[in-house]
Formats: structure tokens, sequence, C-alpha cells
């Protein structure tokens, strides 16, 4: 059975974003997409701190300091892009103008909770960020993590044990291990990673998973 | 004649009292007034709420004001990493904080500036942030409802500015500064450039003077690369 790298998985996913969305990534594991979208296909990434359009991270001799993303790298501006004042890009945010966010998270429950924000009630200091804006907000959610933590537990659970980020928002999870849809029945599996098994990703998952498209259904996009 | 230029920093923040609740513009370093906020130090009100997006993030000032003990509350979105003065008042209880999603802040902000006193918002719904606050149902969806959030005082950092306070930005240093510009009792600002009337088109003017009561000119230095 072959797992997908980091890479693998976010080029899993920015398969998936169709040419003319508006798009924002959270930390970690997301900011890999914008390498795997082809060349031909137009992605607008958005940055809660006032950007449309951003670009890649500049060659150290090209640096503008003034410019910014969410986790205060510098970036560049692509041609089209434009700049606003926070309420207005929470405003693209909370006013369901974004086609998608993508986010890591911690845990996703089989009704679509997220928790990606605390490890628990008591935090030395805690942190939300936009977090519980993008989740709630975005007209889709998706999911972009490891299907085990490093101790093995599953991240797909039935219930969260986590704090929660937001309730019920989560449609789709990509993992180093298949891709899946949150639905009424909870997940069911769109893609599994090749030479996995059923039982073998359903071993390695606390939540029940379905297979609708089973077995030949891979490749979906 | 209107000319809201005044000479100095001690100036810009005279007459700030003890218990004000102060609004501070920028998204880590960038886009946040430094030179203000040292000023606000030498100025010495005490008993300070502070709103920030941030505890520190690469800011020199934020994190010398709260060293002085002069804040008794930060309203924050993400204060991490966390300077290791705030921890250390917070863990010792000497420092309140008030975490609330960024988009929230940033709306509060907003509602304040424009009368509205409160708003329903889905943001947070469910999580422990909701804890003691009101909820109501439209069509289906719970909300929550947010209070609006006034300041005594903002301090902004522009790029250009006029005698009649009109403002622009530079760069993603927009951020908080114009929503948070709009919502003080008294809005100071320091600008890196001051022009003429008349020499910033009115088609580029992010905001507009009336928000703003007092601007100093500050060859304040470039964000350090991150």
């Amino acid at each position: 059975m072959k797992q997908l790298d980091r890479q693998e998985m976010a080029a899993r996913l920015a398969r998936d974003i169709p040419d003319g969305w508006y798009v924002n990534l959270g930390l970690g594991l997301p900011t890999l997409i914008p390498d795997h979208i082809p060349e031909h296909r137009e992605v607008v990434f958005h940055s809660e701190n006032g950007v449309l359009g951003m670009g890649p991270v500049p060659p150290k001799d090209r640096i503008d300091t003034w410019l910014v993303n969410a986790t205060k790298q510098n970036i560049t501006l692509l041609k089209g892009a434009s700049l606003f004042h926070h309420a207005d890009s929470f405003g693209m945010i909370r006013g369901g103008h974004l086609d998608l966010c993508v986010l890591g998270a911690y845990e996703v429950a089989e009704n679509g909770d997220i928790a990606n924000w605390a490890t628990s009630d008591n935090d030395a200091v805690p942190a939300v960020g936009g977090a519980m804006d993008l989740s709630a907000g975005s007209k889709r959610l998706w999911v972009l993590m490891e299907h085990t933590t490093k101790e093995g537990r599953s991240r797909l659970v039935k219930r969260c044990n986590y704090p929660l980020t937001a309730s019920c928002v989560v449609k789709r999870v990509y993992t180093n291990l298949a891709v899946l849809d949150v639905t009424a029945r909870g997940f069911a599996i769109l893609d599994i990673a090749p030479g996995l098994t059923f039982e073998a990703l359903q071993a390695r998952t606390e939540a029940r998973l379905h297979w609708p498209g089973a077995p030949a259904h891979h490749g979906r996009a | 004649m209107i000319d809201k230029r005044v000479k100095d920093v001690a100036e810009a923040l005279d007459g700030i009292k003890d218990g004000s609740v102060v609004l501070v513009g920028g998204f880590g370093v960038v886009g946040q007034p430094q030179e203000l906020l040292e000023g606000l130090i030498v100025q010495g009100a005490r008993d300070l709420t502070i709103v920030s997006n941030n505890a520190g993030f690469g800011s020199p000032m934020l994190p010398k004001l709260f060293a002085t003990g002069h804040v008794v509350k930060l309203i924050c979105s993400f204060p991490r990493p966390t300077p290791p003065i705030f921890e250390e008042l917070y863990k010792a209880g000497k420092i309140q904080l008030e975490i609330v999603p960024q988009g929230t802040i940033a709306e509060r902000i907003r509602a304040a500036a424009c009368g509205i006193p409160a708003f329903y918002t889905p943001t947070a719904v469910g999580t422990k942030l909701a804890q003691g606050k009101e909820t109501r149902e439209f069509d289906g969806r719970i909300f929550l409802m947010e209070r609006a959030l006034h300041a005594d005082v903002a301090l902004i950092q522009a790029w250009r500015a006029d005698r009649w306070g009109n403002l622009t930005y530079r760069g993603t240093g927009r951020n908080f500064n114009p929503v948070m510009a709009m919502a003080a009792d008294l809005t100071v600002v320091q600008t890196r450039h001051i022009v003429e009337l008349g020499e910033l088109e009115p088609e580029i003017i992010v905001t507009p003077g009336i928000f703003v009561d007092r601007v100093v000119q500050i060859d304040s230095p470039d964000p350090p690369p991150a």
C-alpha cells in the first residue's frame, strides 16, 4: 500500500479545485497547494489580512516587506491582485464569497465538526485567529490532514475530543490514505490510496466508513 | 482652516486618559504604529485595554507596553508567538485576555464605526468562545450575538496623509487600520509622508479625513523581511 506524502496530498487536493475559484488556505499542509495548481488554471488565493491574488514567495533580493500573508511571510501579488482592509476581507469570508477554504485540523467528526484551534481547554495562552470565521463562513470547507496522529490515533472520529472550531461544516477530507465526503450517513470514501483495502482503511479510522462507489471508483475528480 | 497635523508624538497622544480602550492597527508588525506605541509608554496612561490582532509577532513596542504594567486587558485573536512578558503577566493573572475570532474583532469594530450596537454571526457558534453569549435562530440556522467594540483611542499607521486627515496605506499595511480609524473618539495617525491638500487623488483615498483627528509625520522604517 502506498501512502501519499505531503506534496502528493496537496497535489491530490489541487486536482479538484476548478478554474475560477476564490480560495483561502489555512496554515501548514494547505500552504503546499498553490504549487500544484496547473499553470493554465486561474485560481485566486485570498489572504485574511487583505489580499486577493496572492502569488508565490519572492526571491530574497526582490522582497517588498509591506506585503505579507496570514502567517506574516513576505509574498508577491499577481497581476489582477487587490488589497483591502480586514473588515472587507472577513466580509468575503463570513459572507460566503469564497468558493473554498482548506484548513488543517486535529480532528474531523463524522457529522462535519472540526477541531483545529486548541488541543485542550486549558492551553497556556489560547489563540484562534481566523479559523472560526473561515470554518463557519466559507461556501465549502475541505480539510487536508494526516489520517492518523503520529501515535496512530485516528483523526477521523465519531465526536471531536478537542475544543470545536465549528460544528457540521466540513464537506470533504483529504488524507494521506483517502479522500472522503462528509455525508448524512457519515464519511463516504471517494478515493483510496493505491493498494489499500476498505478493511485496512477502516482499521485505521475511528469513525464508521462507507464506500458508495466501491470497488471501481478510483480517480474521481 | 482644517489642519490635523501635530508637531510630534507627544502632542499626538496628549490627553489620553487612564482606563482608555485603545485600538492598535497592524497585522503583526506590518501597519502597526510603533512610534505611537512608544509614545503611549511615555505618555503614561494606565489601566489600558488594548485591542490588537496579535500580542506581538515581530512588534518591538507592544511587548514593551505590556512590560510597563499599564495594560490590564488585551482583546486579541492570535497572541502567538507569545512574547515572554505577555505570557508571564497572563500566567500571573496581571493581564486579562479576551480571545475573539479575527473576523469578529473586525466586524465588532466596524459595527461600532457604523452605529450598530450588536450583530449576529455564525462564527464561533457551538464553541467555547460562545459561552455566555446570546444566540438566535434565523432561517433555520443558529447565530451568536456579538456587541460592537467602540474605543476611546485608535492608533493608526498610514503611508500618505494630507492636512485634512485623508489617508492611504502601503501594501498589506492596510489591514485593521481603516476600520479602526472609524471606531474611536480620538483617532491618531502616524504617517510616513505628508502631502499637500489635493495631491491625493480622491479615487485613491482609503480613509476619508472625517475619521481622523490628529496626524503626525514619522520617518518610521519599513517592516523587516519575514
